[in-house]
């Protein structure tokens, strides 16, 4: 298949693109806004498999976020355990609080779900707001490592931090590869096409449910932890509700239920809002309505738009029925369509 | 006693607010079925019009109140027409998230417009009165009084009249009030009006008790969702029942329990109630 192959060169492309970046930009800044999108970006690819393959939309997930962040951090700081352990335990910590509220929210669905959700991602931020002996409060948490070292390698410029997160969001990446190309990732987009479809057919739906959100909430857990020793000074802010947003517009504009979504929409978004800093409380309002037109006109981002003018494209050259090409997306927005509006 | 007395008047006063508060919420999601996130934001620019007629043009309070019923109303209409009739087709997670996305608009211009810093509202009505051994502010009686007026104007409204009669109608199934010749395109339209219209209420009311800030729906929004969970979801009984039932057990909660978390309250008891019903104590739709 020659798409096939094109697509693995433009892969192979971007990875040694992003590779070699640090030395063709020579800015400390701006790497540092690269390496904090890629942190985004992880944390947003456990929002994706959740929100966009699997159809519930978690509103939790900076509570989650700020799990991973307050975990790495309490045990690095205050419990004095190596980094790496820590990072583990970390996102241990996260997916095992993951699982708990996973076994009693996933028994809501959509409406109550979002907002079961969403009142769980505000107990979580007061809960890190009031519990100062142990989170130290609305002060925060300050002297959280960086990296130590594997051996002969050390993480404490900037340069090798930036690799650092590099390797995890690639190793995110194939991670979700694997999994929505697998039969579980097939299982997931049939719950979200049809719940009930799923289950006739023999799909354990709370298995699979419950599998996809521990997941979820892994990959936040572990974009926290990653933050919490990039920025080495975590606040309660960080389990607001603003970031919960601030993720779903990344998620969005990149493309949901996508898999170069996730980190095209967060680099996209950080570095366009690091060049309108002049803005600052107000960025809302650009990216509020952009949020809202996006899911009017281009329901799934900038991918979904690029795909689809290729689709065009494509089906313009080979003269092909277009309705081969039909995405799985805009098959299952038909079949959602019927039931969900009848309410 | 006499602090048992002064928290149940609190607790309808409060109860009061978020009934208002939820009864728009539950009237749109009885007809769309879509969490309106934005409606606090509605709540928000509510407050910030009355308090602005009332100081540029210094109106009188209930001019002031009409004029922001009007403008929150006639915001309510557009959000309507130019965010949620275009998501009609499209599945649950898209109109959320355009919620969401007009929330975080109205919150920023209601920062660039009014500033962010925390505002008071006069009220003519500030003046002390003492019943039966307890002190109440003439505001909070004030409160409570509209908002049973409001209450039983809408209810009235719903059942008495034809246009009310077309909102249950698209509520109970929306193909079949299609079929029967009702315009749901008007009739939605209708409903955003006085969803708006609720919210402007509600905030001119509480606002002289609290304070004016560009944040200030984000609590209310999320306990108004507490509240038509708890009273089933769409359902106009149920959202006024919640609210006085939340209401009553913060202010008790606040007293007897701790001030600190009587904001947690609500969530708790959503989060209980969730575990347990996960749609809702009175899951069934109607009137």
């Amino acid at each position: 298949m020659p798409a096939m192959t094109k697509k693995s060169i433009a892969l192979i492309v971007l990875i040694i693109g992003a590779m070699v970046i640090p030395f063709i930009i020579q800015n400390e800044y701006w790497l540092h806004i690269l390496t904090l999108s890629f942190i985004w970006s992880i944390a947003v690819y456990g929002l994706n498999i959740l929100a966009g393959y699997t159809g519930y939309l978690s509103l939790a997930h900076a509570g989650f976020f700020a799990i991973g962040a307050y975990a790495l951090g309490l045990l690095t700081v205050k419990a004095g355990l190596n980094y790496w352990v820590a990072l583990i335990l970390a996102c241990i910590i996260t997916s095992g609080i993951g699982l708990l509220i996973g076994l009693v929210a996933l028994r809501t669905r959509e409406h109550f779900f979002a907002i079961y959700t969403l009142c769980v991602g505000y107990v979580i931020y007061l809960v890190i707001d009031k519990w100062d002996s142990l989170t130290g409060g609305v002060r925060g948490l300050i002297g959280i490592p960086a990296p130590s070292n594997i051996g002969p390698i050390s993480f404490q410029s900037a340069i090798s931090q930036y690799y650092l997160i590099l390797f995890f969001l690639l190793a995110t990446v194939v991670v979700m590869y694997r999994i929505v190309h697998s039969l579980t990732g097939r299982t997931f987009i049939a719950i979200r096409n049809s719940e009930e479809l799923a289950q006739t057919i023999g799909i354990s739906t709370m298995k699979n449910k419950l599998t996809v959100f521990v997941l979820s909430t892994f990959f936040a857990g572990l974009a926290g932890a990653l933050y919490a020793s990039f920025i080495r000074f975590i606040g309660p802010d960080i389990g607001y509700t603003t970031i919960i947003f601030d993720l779903l517009t990344y998620l969005l504009v990149g493309g949901i239920g996508t898999l170069a979504g996730p980190v095209v929409g967060t680099i996209l978004i950080v570095s366009v809002s690091q060049s309108l800093q002049f803005l600052q409380d107000y960025r809302m309002l650009i990216f509020g309505p952009m949020l809202t037109l996006i899911i009017i006109f281009y329901p799934r981002g900038i991918v979904g738009m690029v795909s689809e003018w290729k689709m065009k494209w494509f089906n313009k050259k080979k003269k092909a029925p277009a309705e081969t090409w039909k995405s799985t997306y805009s098959d299952s927005e038909d079949v959602r369509e019927d039931k969900v509006k009848e309410g | 006693m006499d602090i048992l007395t002064q928290q149940l008047f609190n607790g309808l006063t409060i109860g009061s607010v978020y009934s208002l508060v939820a009864l728009g919420l539950t009237l749109v999601y009885g007809i769309l079925h879509i969490p309106n996130f934005a409606h606090g934001a509605l709540y928000m620019l509510g407050a910030y019009v009355t308090l602005t007629s009332m100081l540029l043009w210094n109106f009188n309070y209930w001019l002031a109140i009409a004029i922001s019923i009007v403008v929150v109303g006639l915001l309510g209409v557009l959000m309507e027409r130019l965010v949620f009739n275009p998501l009609k087709n499209s599945p649950p997670i898209h109109d959320k998230i355009a919620a969401i996305g007009i929330l975080l608009f109205l919150e920023a211009l209601a920062q660039l417009v009014w500033g962010a810093d925390y505002r008071t509202m006069s009220t003519p009505y500030g003046e002390v009165v003492n019943v039966f051994g307890t002190t109440l502010t003439m505001q909070r009686v004030l409160i409570n009084v509209g908002a049973v007026i409001v209450m039983i104007l809408l209810y009235f409204f719903l059942k008495k009249t034809f246009m009310g009669s077309t909102i249950i109608a698209m509520a109970q199934n929306r193909k079949g009030a299609h079929l029967v010749g009702i315009n749901t395109n008007k009739v939605a339209m209708l409903t955003f009006l006085i969803s708006g219209g609720l919210a402007a209420i509600a905030a001119s009311l509480s606002a002289p008790i609290n304070l004016v800030f560009p944040g200030m729906g984000h609590l209310v929004i999320l306990k108004a969702f507490v509240i038509i969970i708890l009273g089933g979801m769409g359902s106009v009984p149920g959202a006024i029942l919640g609210g006085y039932i939340l209401g009553f057990t913060e202010s008790l909660g606040a007293t007897y329990i701790s001030n600190d978390y009587k904001d947690v309250i609500a969530f708790i008891l959503l989060i209980i109630i969730l575990s347990f019903k996960p749609k809702g104590l009175f899951s069934k739709e109607g009137f």
